[in-house]
């Protein structure tokens, strides 16, 4: 799961809905992973628009990482390179591979998680001998 | 055509097989009409790059199974949406179907970029999976954040509904140690959750289409996919009846004595004047 999917989910229990403490959903025990992404200053500054700066700034301190900004970076800030490398480093190089997301205001794990980086370990133990068809589109 | 995203490491055990309705969904999306309305909704504005219009579009898949649907937009996103920088994120209540789905989705991105780097195209694609979670349909998005939505049901009427999973019958390691008789049981359980619609096959999509205004973004859209016996038209007439809302007919496949089989519906906001 990449960090900024923080952005976009919350509480799936409806009465939470209403409190702001259902926003962001807190990481817990965390373990992170870093993947090498490209970095494409253009992708970051469109990210940007999308990302609600407070939340985010939650998210990254509960993730250790250095304090962002206190506000969202805009205008010459958009043409620092140093200032969209660290965002491209938090949002999407960023995978929680293990941990909990936990509701503010349930106190209770909403969803599960997508589970740590093993699928192939997984498939392979339930796949066993069955054959593939091949099947085409229309 | 534009290539089917290779589902070869999934296990279809729990997991619905992309079938008629999967392809429907692929041909309907990059369709030369569907693919210029999407493309005129989310293209990015050539005034300034921090116009708004510019920022990626999230695109979500409710019931993802094994990736296709979502793995299809994430690879064609310069075809479909007329960019190369998309988020998608995948959503299904079976486990098994998000780890997938992680899977097809990833490989279908890299192929892409993979047949970049060897060809004389110089756009990147830089459109990024950030996740495949274990929910139910919308309840866990933040309201008013989902650009596109794209929905394959469990459509064919059943007496019953299947209840969801728990995170207990999501756990792998329970289901590795069933005795065989067991496993079938559990798999034909999750399996019926792909297909079961239970009253007019409408009872999952109805909960779906109750979340659609909630969770859109103001340029949002959805993708529902129905069946004939969803009676498509009510649906469409329903959804007009929220005010302010729009739902047409923009692929279809199968026809059964003068009725297609299967139809997908596209549902949006209408423009603010």
């Amino acid at each position: 799961m990449k960090v900024i999917t923080a952005n976009f989910v919350t509480c799936a229990v409806k009465e939470c809905k209403t409190s702001a403490a259902s926003f962001p959903l807190h990481f817990h025990d965390a373990e992170l992973e870093q993947q090498e992404l490209d970095f494409q200053p253009e992708f970051i500054r469109n990210v940007l628009p999308r990302v609600d700066w407070d939340s985010l700034r939650i998210t990254a301190n509960e993730l250790g990482f250095p304090s962002l900004p206190e506000t969202k970076p805009e205008g010459d800030a958009l043409n620092e390179e140093q200032t969209l490398k660290d965002l491209h480093r938090l949002l999407l190089e960023t995978q929680v591979i293990e941990g909990k997301l936990v509701c503010g205001n349930c106190g209770h794990q909403p969803w599960m998680l997508p589970p740590s980086e093993t699928p192939n370990h997984v498939f392979n133990a339930v796949r066993g001998g069955s054959k593939k068809k091949e099947k085409k589109r229309a | 055509m534009l290539p089917t995203p290779d589902t070869s490491h999934v296990s279809f055990d729990t997991i619905y097989e992309p079938a008629e309705d999967s392809y429907l969904f692929l041909d309907t999306l990059s369709s030369a009409s569907e693919s210029k309305w999407l493309s005129e909704r989310f293209k990015k504005s050539t005034r300034t790059s921090s116009d708004s219009s510019n920022a990626v579009p999230l695109v979500v898949e409710a019931g993802t199974g094994s990736g296709v649907v979502l793995a299809f937009a994430a690879a064609q996103s310069q075809h479909i949406f007329g960019r190369q920088d998309i988020l998608t994120l995948g959503i299904d209540v079976n486990r098994n179907a998000c780890i997938a789905t992680r899977e097809t989705v990833s490989a279908a991105i890299k192929t892409v970029q993979k047949d970049t780097e060897t060809s004389a195209v110089d756009q990147i694609l830089n459109t990024i999976h950030i996740s495949s979670i274990t929910s139910d349909l919308c309840t866990a998005l933040r309201p008013g954040s989902v650009d596109v939505l794209l929905f394959n049901p469990p459509y064919v009427p059943t007496e019953e509904l299947p209840r969801l999973p728990t995170e207990s019958e999501n756990d792998p390691t329970k289901s590795q140690a069933m005795p065989r008789s067991a496993k079938f049981e559990s798999d034909s359980y999750f399996l019926s959750l792909t297909y079961a619609g239970g009253a007019d096959g409408m009872e999952t999509t109805n909960r779906l289409l109750e979340a659609i205004p909630g969770v859109l973004s103001d340029r949002g859209v959805a993708y529902v996919l129905l069946c004939k016996q969803n009676r498509p038209d009510e649906v469409k007439e329903r959804i007009r009846a929220w005010g302010g809302w729009n739902a047409e007919s923009v692929g279809s496949s199968g026809m059964q004595a003068g009725w297609e089989k299967l139809v997908i519906v596209r549902i949006w906001k209408q423009e603010v004047q």
